[in-house]
């Protein structure tokens, strides 16, 4: 992987942790891990999104280990980050292309402005660069110049762009769009939907007829349906999670906007109730910025502990 | 949204008022709940240790110790420290003091929601406030941003800044507001594009395009789903941009939006509005008391009868989708709806019951009486056989006289009803054009005639 990989995804998240990780410097410096020290590490651990559930039995493996030992803050952080990078191994699976399948569907799917458009747009180069013969397919027909974006994004990638008019029938559509790709050759279809917040019963039915028309097409397909999640939600990202993999069969998971602030300490959460594979992870606005997910490094990284 | 944590902390207190008088380890105890369920409602920590301090030192000691009803009394302090912590009570409106044109610049995260926004405000500002409004995207980064917002101008009947590629953010803004001096706008609305807090050529840009117009409004757009970095967010906006208002978008999923706490406190800037959809007309004014008492699960009885109308709307639009897909919606269909609504107005008494609902007992009363018009509807169309629902052409002057004796009613109002059907299923045919997306979109509010005042209920 080239080498601007984790400087780049580190510099994201070392900035965000600065805060994080000064707190454990101010608390461990010197001292013994005794309960008032555990309660300031816990809430550190909230404070970085991971929820007072999943931060509370995180504590409560360390307290185990490491209570009343004289340790440092370095010792700390890579302890907390190995307790959580063994929480999150299982779930950092690349998506892997299986190419008997042709085209190979992946529908993409989440809550509004989480990154699904741009995300299309980052793999469409991936695997144009790859010469994977991708092809868009602009399902969302709702949102204003939705269309027009994933053009654009298409145009960058040398990929062609299948659209429907204003307001027609995602299903239809990609429904259409499988036919074209069978015709002209494409080995990967990309699927962008209309953002829908998974509360809205009548929206993740219109995804549901979306899989179920594509399925007239090829039963097998879609082969991956992939959700955005934003790394700046909070603990609603379960509900959200949980809700689309009940409707929808969801096959994985990529984080959005990890270049920011939020730490999306909820992966942990979401990787323990879940087990849904996190396939990527988001760090910027560009083609260029998608990166698998690593578990071992988003740890360390969250923690502020040092790379190995 | 808010229902989640409301249960929550609706345990709480119910298990407070059961032991009676509270000694002070109760109220500590109380205070563990609390900050839990405000944590798992995604309120930022400094945010959840300053309000259960606060809380704590009102509530150890005589007040609710020597209280009459001491969990009333727990209840009250904690639901002012909300409504406080929110922003006290009552609506602040957007700022419309300024010289014409008033300049008002949105930002916030990428996605959070600012463009949407920008095309809801003018339409209010449009509809409600009569003002002449020109939308200007500054956003030069995402790919068609511009296009977004001229496409919501043209939707909302709204002016757009011509599109001219090159220019920078700043020199979009300055056009924006000579166009605005030119041609005689009230209000110049500047969509940016979305930015990390950490950015930092990015925020000094909108620092630049802040100094050029000196917006009357500088809008913080963020997501209600905002875990906690919503004081990271919150901190670095607030310097670099001076924010005088926040607008908290998605609130029409269920996210428990603890973000809203956490910004009013970090920004000291009130919450102005709220989005509830991603329609244009989804906007809505910030009410910090009902979010608090809703919060509280005492029932914030105005937007729960909101909440459950939602609901039935949604449960409705697919079926009656279907219908009228194929053009098969008749009186049998109308008959259904009405029991819904019916239904819900039986909910105000219910919620009458509830403690401190004082000032909506009148709004309750004036929607029992527009439900029992509701309710004769429905009992006209119960009088009529399968054939007359089915096919309302058929009621002559024998059978409507038939039914209105049935119902207990006159025949005026079986002709009213029949009008009115009659009204509803011309809307039917216009919202079939509209598209199925349409109509699962927008919900059965997409069906009501424009400007056909208030709902019934
Ligand atoms: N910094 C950063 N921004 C991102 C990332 N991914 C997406 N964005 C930005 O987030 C915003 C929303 O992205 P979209 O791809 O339009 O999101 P979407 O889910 O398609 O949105 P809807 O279709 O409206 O629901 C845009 O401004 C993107 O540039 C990321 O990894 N990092
Ligand atoms: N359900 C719901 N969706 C909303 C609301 N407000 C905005 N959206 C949706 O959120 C998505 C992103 O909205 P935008 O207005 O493009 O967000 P933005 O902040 O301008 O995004 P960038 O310019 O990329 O930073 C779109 O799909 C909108 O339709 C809301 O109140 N409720
Ligand atoms: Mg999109
Ligand atoms: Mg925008």
């Amino acid at each position: 992987m080239a080498l601007g990989f984790f400087s780049r995804l580190k510099a994201g998240l070392t900035r965000s942790t600065t805060k994080l990780t000064t707190g454990i410097t101010d608390t461990f410096t010197k001292r013994k891990l005794d309960d008032f020290a555990l309660e300031e590490l816990e809430e550190l651990l909230i404070a970085a999104d991971l929820g007072p559930t999943v931060a509370a039995k995180v504590i409560r493996a360390f307290r185990r280990a490491r209570f009343g030992q004289d340790v440092s803050p370095p010792e700390i952080r890579a302890a907390l980050a190995d307790e959580i990078a063994k929480i999150l191994a299982p779930v950092a699976q690349p998506l892997t292309i299986d190419e008997t399948k042709q085209p190979f569907v992946i529908l993409m799917v989440g809550v509004n402005g989480t990154g699904k458009t741009t995300t299309i747009g980052k793999l469409a180069q991936i695997y144009a660069d790859a010469g994977q013969k991708p092809m868009l397919v602009a399902g969302d027909t709702f949102r204003a110049a939705a269309v027009e974006q994933l053009q654009i994004w298409g145009n960058r990638a040398h990929a062609p762009v299948v659209i429907g008019a204003q307001d027609a029938d995602p299903a239809g559509l990609a429904f259409d769009a499988m036919t074209r790709a069978e015709r002209e050759g494409a080995k990967i279809l990309l699927i962008d939907t209309a953002g829908r917040l998974h509360n809205k019963a009548a929206l993740m039915e219109e995804l549901r007829k979306i899989i179920r028309v594509i399925k007239k097409r090829d039963p097998t397909a879609p082969h991956a349906i992939l959700l955005t999640l934003d790394a700046t939600t909070g603990q609603n990202a379960l509900t959200q999670v949980k809700t689309f993999k009940d409707m929808v069969d969801l096959t994985g998971l990529i984080v959005t906007k990890l270049d920011g602030s939020a730490r999306a300490g909820v992966v942990v959460a979401l990787a323990e109730s879940t087990g849904l594979p996190i396939h990527a992870v988001g760090v910027g606005e560009q083609a260029a910025d998608l990166r698998p997910f690593d578990a071992t490094e988003f740890a360390r990284a969250l923690t502020g502990a040092d790379p190995v | 949204m808010f229902d989640a944590l409301s249960g929550k902390l609706g345990d709480v207190f119910d298990r407070l008022r059961r032991r009676g008088a509270l000694s002070e380890t109760d109220v500590i105890e109380a205070m563990r709940d609390i900050r839990l369920a405000l944590l798992e409602a995604d309120v930022a920590l400094p945010v959840v240790r300053d309000f259960i301090s606060k809380v704590r030192l009102q509530a150890v000691g005589t007040e609710v110790l020597r209280a009459v009803s001491p969990g009333q009394q727990v209840v009250k302090i904690v639901n002012d420290a909300l409504v406080e912590a929110l922003g006290g009570e009552g609506v602040v409106p957007l700022n419309l003091n300024a010289a014409a044109p008033i300049p008002f610049l949105m930002v916030g995260l990428q996605g959070s929601g600012k463009t949407t926004t920008s095309g809801k405000i003018a339409l209010y500002l449009k509809d409600k406030q009569r003002k002449k409004v020109l939308l200007a995207s500054l956003d030069t980064q995402r790919p068609a941003a511009q296009l977004q917002l001229a496409q919501l101008a043209e939707r909302a009947g709204v002016a757009s800044l011509p599109i001219i590629a090159g220019e920078t953010p700043v020199q979009i803004a300055r056009r924006a507001m000579d166009t605005g001096r030119r041609e005689v706008f009230d209000v110049v609305i500047l969509d940016t594009a979305g930015r990390l807090s950490i950015d930092e050529a990015l925020m000094d840009e909108v620092k630049a395009i802040r100094a050029a117009t000196d917006p009357a409004e500088t809008l913080l757009v963020v997501d209600a789903m905002t875990g906690q970095d919503a004081v990271a967010t919150a901190t670095a906006f607030n310097e670099a941009v001076s924010i005088t208002g926040i607008v908290m978008t998605r609130l029409d999923g269920d996210a428990r939006g603890g973000a809203a706490l956490s910004m009013r406190a970090i920004t000291g800037a009130p919450i102005k509005l709220m989005g509830m959809g991603e329609k244009l007309d989804a906007l809505e004014q910030f009410h910090p008391e009902r979010i608090a008492s809703r919060i509280l699960g005492m029932g914030d009885i105005v937007s729960l009868v909101e909440k459950a109308s939602e609901n039935v709307d949604q449960a409705n639009a697919e079926k009656l989708a279907k219908k009228m897909a194929k053009g098969k919606f008749d009186l049998e269909d109308y008959g259904e709806q009405l029991k819904q609504i019916t239904k819900m107005g039986s909910l105000s008494g219910i919620m009458g019951m509830l403690p401190g609902v004082g000032k909506i007992k009148q709004q309750l009363a004036d929607a029992d009486l527009d439900t029992s018009i509701l309710k004769r509807q429905g009992a006209i169309i119960s009088s009529m056989t399968k054939a007359e629902r089915a096919n309302p052409d058929i009621m002559k002057a024998s059978r409507k006289k038939r039914v209105a004796a049935g119902s207990g009613t006159s025949v005026q109002e079986v002709n009213r009803l029949l009008k009115q059907f009659d009204m509803m299923k011309d809307m039917m045919k216009r919202a079939s054009k509209l598209g199925q997306k349409g109509l699962a979109r927008g919900g059965l509010g997409a069906l009501m005639p424009q400007g056909g005042g208030r709902r019934p209920f």
